[in-house]
């Protein structure tokens, strides 16, 4: 039997949140947490919490596992549990909805700040704007993102200024289309970025880097940014 | 919200180029410091005194504790723009931030004054 902990907050019954302790009969197999999350639901169906692909694709199910955030769809139990003692809570720095829901509002603030889509103000060609290998090459490991959240809401600069601080997810999508060699509007999206806190409240800590399902680089990013700023700036 | 009106510089680039700039001073002047004790380890009060005594030491000493009130300053301001802010503290915060800004420029100055008297002073 797995032993598991899980977060439990309903605003609308409950004055303040608790862990509730269960017991979950996992059948020996090294499932993941989402399933596990699953098996309790069907247990108690009042349990909150968000999925939809169970593939790591739609990113809706970032959750913090033993202290770790990442998808619960690919976690698996070997590598999340310790002691046989499975701990779930809801993404840190984030309002609570209920349960493991957060309110995001703020996460997508900051993806809206940085103006996630392509500006080019030339006349449109014929077909479609082309782009050398080499460029597009530039994109990898940027485009990836689902937008899960489990970057921005494991750092800490992200959890003291969510309001000004863009975070390491909007940040990787600025860098996305300040490297995009079809983007004619880097000049406008830098000088956006070029306050006290949009950028520079990062000091490379990489909790974000260390989390991300995807393998992406925040830090890495938010270094070109940086770099993007100090050459306009000479 | 937290106003940007204190911050040091006028963006956040400058702010952190600042940060790196004094930085490396500071490694200098404490490596500088480090290299007079470890060359003479019973230094005597005179011998240490004549250390400050030829003028680009002088203005070593002085470029560092310059770069020590502009590296606290920045580093002060965002621990304070971090912390002491609305979000964590409630509706006094922002009262409570500018008193702590206030605070740390005046210690700064004052520190500042004074270990250029010290430096320059016979
Ligand atoms: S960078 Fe990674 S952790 Fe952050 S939102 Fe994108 S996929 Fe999620
Ligand atoms: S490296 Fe920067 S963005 Fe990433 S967790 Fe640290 S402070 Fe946040
Ligand atoms: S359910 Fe879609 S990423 Fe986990």
């Amino acid at each position: 039997m797995l032993q598991v902990s899980i977060y439990r907050y309903n605003p609308e019954t409950d004055s303040e949140p608790y862990m509730q302790d269960l017991e979950v009969d996992t059948g020996g197999k090294d499932l993941m947490v989402l399933d596990v999350l699953e098996l309790i639901k069907a247990q108690d169906s009042t349990v909150a919490f968000r999925r939809s692909c169970r593939e790591g694709v739609c990113g809706s199910d970032g959750l913090n596992m033993n202290g770790k955030n990442g998808l619960a769809c690919i976690s698996p139990l070997s590598e999340t549990v310790k002691n046989n003692k499975l701990i779930v809570r809801p993404l840190p720095g984030l309002p609570v909805v209920r349960d493991l829901v957060v309110d995001m509002s703020l996460f997508y603030q900051q993806y809206e700040k940085i103006e996630p889509y392509l500006q080019n103000d030339t006349p449109a060609p014929a077909i479609e704007r082309l782009q050398s290998p080499q460029e597009r090459e530039k994109l990898d490991g940027l485009y990836e993102c689902i937008l899960c959240a489990c970057c921005s809401s494991s750092c800490p600069s992200f959890w003291w200024n969510p309001d000004r601080f863009i975070g390491p997810a909007g940040l990787l999508q600025a860098y996305r289309f300040l490297a995009d060699s079809r983007d004619t509007a880097t000049e406008e999206r830098l000088a956006k970025l070029d306050d006290p806190f949009s950028v520079f409240r990062c000091h490379g800590i990489q909790n974000c880097v260390a989390v991300c399902p995807k393998g992406l680089n925040p830090t890495r990013a938010i270094g070109h940014i940086r770099n993007m700023l100090l050459q306009r700036a000479t | 919200m937290v106003t940007a009106v204190t911050n040091f510089g006028r963006s956040g680039l400058y702010d952190w180029l600042m940060q790196r700039v004094t930085g490396v001073v500071l490694l200098c002047y404490f490596g500088f410091i480090g290299a007079v004790l470890v060359t003479h380890p019973d230094i005597s009060y005179s011998e240490w005194r004549s250390t400050f005594e030829p003028t680009w030491v002088r203005i070593f000493s002085v470029a560092a504790l310059l770069s020590l009130a502009v590296h606290a300053w920045i580093g002060l301001w965002s621990v304070l723009t971090d912390y002491v802010t609305p979000r964590m503290l409630g509706d006094k915060a922002n009262l409570l931030r500018g008193l702590a800004t206030l605070a740390c420029a005046i210690t700064l100055f004052t520190y500042l004054v004074w270990g250029i008297q010290i430096i320059w002073g016979s």
